[in-house]
């Protein structure tokens, strides 16, 4: 088994030097347990040290190594080499982001879309702070799926709205608003609303439907977004049928 | 320093795989729905127009290439249908205490049942 190599292809970008990105070759040992993180990790040990990527726990809980993997979005430490070989690996950074080098996208736009759902429990009442805010497995039951993405950036890589329209919120943001607009504890629904139900909110969504297919934590952000336009709808009659109520 | 790398979106994106060419057929459905919709519209103005220019159109209708765009125009309307009933359970997921109803059953509840019904009642009325 040790004899046998497999191909990978991967992109390369050193910003200064390239002008534009090229594809480097690279014969990786090919192992049946292996997967594409795990060849990553033997060309810098062994051959380029200067190939640059994330990655931590290797196991598909951090969300740091998502590249595409002949296209696909993956978790390149759950893209087995057994499922490609003999054939070649082309191996490249998610689309639909910015490349800072090599398989590092740019994270910038991201984190100030996660950050503007308010992803964090809001409460009216100020001097909550100090007690508990107690919830009923059903109540937990209603958002726990939407509070398992651990953004790993896939989603916006899969969805072609994202790379059509820069602005908008995407997948995994506005699954998370939504995660917080379902929670019990939490009363910020109509704070996200100017975020949630704008233009760049879920109302642009498409509904290709590929960042549910993609989404490894079976997150299932397609069907938030859509539920999310229905919540907007209801609340666009809501205020045009009833001015006078809450906001 | 940094120099962040931007990739071009490619213009035919929507043919690079197939749920993104699926979803296009999808969303082309709604070409062959509309200009279905323009032809009702024609045929109530017929209707109005007296039982002769209601003949007259029915017989149009009978034309090889009338016969094709509504084959057209079934299989579009149910490719959407299919496809749209077997999305709803995402759209409006049902609770009941801590468990999420099956998708299947929303599917069939709010969708299918309803779709069969409805044509049902419309077979029935044509035919009685």
């Amino acid at each position: 088994m040790a004899d046998q190599h497999i191909t990978l292809s991967v992109f390369r970008y050193r910003p200064g030097d390239d002008v534009d990105p090229v594809f480097q070759d690279y014969q990786v040992p090919y192992h049946d347990d292996w997967v594409v993180l795990d060849a990553l990790n033997w060309i810098k040990e062994s051959v380029d040290g200067t190939l640059a990527y994330r990655w931590s726990c290797r196991m598909g809980v951090c969300g740091s190594c998502g590249m595409m993997v002949n296209g696909k979005p993956l978790l390149s430490c759950a893209a087995f080499l057994r499922d490609y070989y003999p054939e070649p690996i082309r191996v490249e950074p998610l689309t639909n982001f910015p490349v800072e080098r090599d398989l590092i996208i740019t994270l910038d736009g991201f984190l100030e879309k996660l950050k503007s759902v308010k992803p964090w429990v809001i409460r009216d009442d100020v001097n909550g702070t100090d007690s508990e805010f107690l919830q009923t497995p059903a109540q937990l039951s209603r958002f726990k799926q939407y509070s398992m993405c651990i953004n790993c950036m896939l989603c916006y890589a899969a969805c072609p709205v994202v790379g059509l329209e820069p602005k908008f919120v995407g997948p995994a943001a506005l699954a998370l608003g939504l995660r917080y607009n379902l929670d019990s504890r939490d009363h910020g629904n109509a704070e996200r609303q100017s975020v949630l139900g704008s233009d760049e909110g879920a109302m642009s969504c498409t509904f290709v439907g590929e960042c549910t297919t993609v989404c490894p934590k079976n997150v299932d952000p397609a069907g938030a977004v859509q539920q999310e336009k229905v919540a907007s709808v209801n609340d666009w009659y809501a205020s045009v049928l009833m001015p006078w109520g809450r906001r | 320093m940094r120099k962040p790398y931007w990739r071009e979106i490619s213009s035919t994106w929507y043919l690079s795989s197939w749920p993104y060419r699926w979803f296009m057929v999808r969303e082309m459905t709604s070409v062959f729905i509309g200009a279905y919709l323009v032809l009702l519209v024609m045929w109530l103005f017929r209707l109005a127009a007296g039982a002769q220019s209601f003949e007259q159109m029915l017989v149009a209708m009978r034309s090889p290439l009338s016969v094709v765009f509504h084959a057209i125009v079934l299989a579009a309307a149910l490719y959407h249908s299919i496809t749209w009933f077997n999305l709803t359970p995402k759209v409006m997921p049902v609770r009941i205490g801590e468990e999420r109803l099956p998708d299947p059953l929303v599917a069939i509840g709010m969708g299918y049942l309803p779709w069969v019904v409805l044509s049902a009642l419309v077979v029935w009325g044509v035919l009685r």
